[in-house]
């Protein structure tokens, strides 16, 4: 049967373009994957391939035409033992234009009836806990936020043999920060290991791990060295799941102190908590007390997906009471009314609930009751917690160290706006870091950082007082 | 291999005389024709890809394997059940070596419901945890990790598997590679590093982009062995994939393979590739061609005629072609497919 050569496209975007030249003359045999021709465009030239085998026929587009269009049948090309002088030439053209309509009836349908729907639907969290996490009468014990880590992984590696620790210094050293103090000792170094100082790389064979099944625990000595593996946490660990189609998950924990810590200046002071919430794909977490950063990390480790956990190095060292209980879970995605209070929502997550609750305490002083949300997690959000309580208030401030920009803070504005505008009684007020990398010096640093004095004048400011 | 007789080739990279390449064990009849009628597949199925590329049914970015399909093929016929595989974004060929289905890659380039990644992940991102094949990766050097990690799991678990982890020779000059070589000898992880050397990263060759060409020295520093390979010859590849992997499995760690090849094809659909002579890519094609090299030894040593061959052809043509149309006519995703998969 003889088949027609099409004119190609350059691009999904060429309608048309010129034939340059032919490098075969009709009569020619023609192999596949011999060139026929040359095509131009303004952009570039190309050349096209044969793909049967056979004779080449007849040339229905002298070289030298401009404005060719895209799929018009250029030449024909005669199967072996078919004779080519014998051939209707012309019917076979006229075959290709209708081949080329029903061509386009195969293709894609119209976009109206494929486009996707522009906005998912709002997903809000259950409202208030039906159970208290921590259950009626359980034993509390004090401990710093840095054991609370240490036992929610030890706990966890336990529990689960796939669950392993990869870092710099983890091991030996026992951590930068010694949040993995002991891990070594009782899970021996296949299990905690050390690698070099090589972020990407470990962060990809932790992802790598991830796909085959373990349940790697990926500590960043700090975040800021995140930085170096920002590709593989995003682009692998965060897309493969939706690019497999649900076949390629990753239950990963990318886990270290985030935020800045005291005088290391620029480079090693950023939160990163408003970045990794920008991706979908990904959960967020933030803790603050220790009780919230055993629980939530025995969640992280235990939750299918990539998780993001956020710890800060001036926490590390807080003490809070934590239930003495065998297996101590907080659910990914759930805020936490830190303060209940009637006149004025302040939301805050990790260190900078530190402002938050001093500057709850202040306005207590002066007569303002204030609701203090802990968020906990970033993404997923916890929106309908914090409609919740601005439904009650009316005023709402949040506090966060991280850049205003894009911020946490700017993400609670927007949904505040959008699904509780008519709730609100002032606009809603932001706290956050200056938008300006860290200084070095110790006033400027201070200057830097948000205060309580702060959150107490924005306070004051949505309650027109 | 022989093409070093090429200049533009010898400038690109001095390549080892045949002479002193080990020497190639001769494929059985069964062997030869497998490999034939794999390669073929991939040659047929990527030049359909081509044409509907022109036709406008596949968008974006398009990296086709002609040229290359020796490497996919060979390495494959060295691997056994449970082994991974992790390339680039030039993955079609290693995805239908692998085993997975033409009809639903070729819905994936078209961007259709029955697509590999259900049309979301495209010419660079596909994936079959079946078939262990574990992507498509778009981003330069990056699979290179992940496969690591593939084999840190293998030793992990305890069991003899093997992860084949394929770069250009682009990527090879990543930093992530570096990193990985490290951990992988120093932990002595069963992967195999094929560099699949086609002398261009797009389009600067390889003379231009590194400093040492001869890739399969580049784990010297971490004591990883290395050995250039004919990857235009399939029982060349296969052989020494077959030491590789051997090699591997005994927990001797990583080991590199450069396999010297060729693209036939620009870079990606939209690449005219001016940069190198018209006739380095002829004789590359003339001179070398993989299938060609299978096709005329099955003929000359009297293993297949010239009949039997033709059959296959057009059977490859058949399965091609089904492809096509299912590619061409499967709907699209449906809309709320944007939001699943997000998160499990
Ligand atoms: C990190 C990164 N940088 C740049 C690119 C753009 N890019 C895509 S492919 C490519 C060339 C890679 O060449 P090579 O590794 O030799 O593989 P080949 O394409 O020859 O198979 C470049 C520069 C990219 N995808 N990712
Ligand atoms: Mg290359």
């Amino acid at each position: 049967m003889a088949t027609n050569v099409l004119m190609p496209a350059l691009s999904p975007t060429m309608e048309q373009g010129k034939l340059a030249k032919w490098l075969k003359k009709e009569g020619d045999a023609v192999r596949s994957g011999d060139i026929l021709a040359e095509i131009e465009t303004d952009k570039a030239t190309m050349e096209v391939e044969a793909i049967d085998e056979g004779t080449l026929a007849k040339i229905l587009v002298p070289e030298g035409s401009d404005n060719v269009a895209v799929n018009t049948p250029i030449a024909v090309i005669a199967a072996d033992g078919e004779d080519a002088s014998r051939l209707n030439v012309a019917s076979d053209a006229t075959q290709a234009a209708k081949g080329k309509d029903a061509a386009q009836k195969g293709a894609p349908p119209p976009p109206a009836v494929a486009t996707a729907a522009s906005v998912p639907a709002t997903v809000h969290a259950a409202p208030p806990p039906e159970a208290p996490e921590v259950p009626e009468g359980a034993v509390m014990e004090t401990m710093t936020v840095r054991e609370a880590l240490r036992d929610a992984m030890a706990e966890e590696m336990r529990r689960d043999e796939n669950v392993f620790v990869l870092g710099e210094e983890v091991a030996e050293y026992q951590g930068a920060y010694k949040v993995t103090q002991g891990l070594l000792q009782e899970f021996g170094a296949k299990r905690v290991v050390d690698t070099p100082i090589t972020e990407h790389g470990f962060a990809g064979l932790g992802v790598g791990a991830a796909m085959a099944g373990l349940r790697p625990i990926v500590e960043f000595m700090t975040f800021n060295f995140a930085m170096q593996a920002m590709d593989q946490i995003i682009n692998s660990a965060a897309k493969t799941h939706y690019m497999s189609g649900g076949q390629m998950s990753c239950p990963i924990v990318f886990r270290g102190p985030n935020g800045a810590a005291a005088r290391v200046a620029a480079q090693h002071s950023q939160d990163y908590a408003a970045w990794f919430s920008h991706v979908p794909g990904l959960k967020v977490v933030a803790p603050y007390t220790a009780a919230d950063a055993k629980g939530l990390l025995k969640s992280a480790i235990r939750d299918p997906n990539p998780v993001i956990f956020l710890e800060n190095e001036i926490l590390y060292g807080h003490t809070f009471e934590v239930p003495k209980l065998d297996d101590f879970l907080v659910p990914i995605g759930k805020a936490r009314i830190a303060r209940k209070g009637e006149h004025v929502t302040i939301v805050s997550f990790g260190i900078g609930m530190t402002y938050a609750l001093q500057a709850a305490a202040e306005l207590e002083k002066e007569g303002l009751d204030a609701e203090v949300v802990d968020l906990r997690t970033i993404r997923p959000m916890d929106s309908a917690t914090i409609i919740e309580s601005v439904k009650k208030t009316g005023r709402c401030v949040t506090v966060e160290e991280g850049w205003p920009q894009s911020g946490v803070g700017a993400e609670i504005v927007a949904r505040l706006m959008e699904e509780a505008f008519d709730y609100l009684d002032a606009p809603v007020m932001r706290v956050a870091g200056r938008d300006a990398p860290m200084p070095y010096a110790a006033n400027l640093e201070k200057l830097a950082l948000p205060s309580v004095a702060e959150v107490v004048a924005a306070a004051k400011a949505v309650c027109y007082r | 291999m022989a093409a070093a007789s090429s200049t533009a080739r010898a400038k690109a990279a001095p390549r080892k005389s045949s002479a002193s390449a080990p020497k190639i064990p001769a494929f059985t009849k069964d062997e030869e024709l497998a490999a034939y009628r794999e390669m073929l597949l991939i040659r047929r199925f990527e030049e359909k890809a081509g044409q509907m590329y022109g036709m406008g049914l596949i968008g974006g970015f398009c990296h086709l394997y002609i040229g290359q399909e020796a490497i996919a093929v060979g390495m494959r016929m060295a691997a056994k059940e449970g082994d991974q595989t992790i390339s680039s974004y030039r993955d079609h060929g290693h995805m239908l070596a692998c085993g997975m289905d033409p009809k639903a890659v070729m819905a994936e380039l078209t961007g259709r419901r029955g697509g590999a990644s259900k049309g979301k992940g495209g010419s660079m991102h596909m994936f079959s945890r079946a078939k262990g094949f574990f992507g498509g990766h778009g981003i330069v050097g990056a699979q290179v990790p992940l496969g690591t990690g593939l084999a840190f799991a293998d030793r992990y678990l305890g069991n003899d598997n093997v992860s084949f982890t394929y770069f250009g020779d682009g990527a090879a000059n990543q930093g992530q590679v570096y990193e990985s070589f490290n951990m992988a000898e120093l932990w002595k992880l069963p992967v195999i590093y094929v560099v699949e050397n086609n002398l261009y990263a797009m389009g600067t060759s390889v003379a231009r982009s590194s400093a040492l060409t001869d890739f399969s020295k580049r784990g010297q520093s971490f004591n990883i062995p290395g050995e250039q390979v004919d990857g235009m010859d399939v029982r060349a590849v296969k052989a020494a994939g077959d030491r590789a992997a051997q090699w591997c499995r005994a927990g001797n760690g990583p080991i590199i393979l450069e396999m010297q090849t060729y693209r036939y094809r620009g870079h990606s659909m939209s690449d005219p590739a001016k940069y190198r002579p018209k006739e380095e890519v002829q004789k590359m094609r003339e001179e070398h061609d993989p299938i060609e090299q299978v096709r005329a030894r099955l003929i000359a040593g009297k293993q297949a005629s010239e009949e039997e061959l033709k059959e296959i052809d057009a059977e490859i043509r058949k399965v091609v072609a089904e492809a096509a149309d299912f590619a061409s006519h499967d709907q699209e995703p449906d809309p709320a497919e944007l939001w699943t998969d997000v998160l499990l």
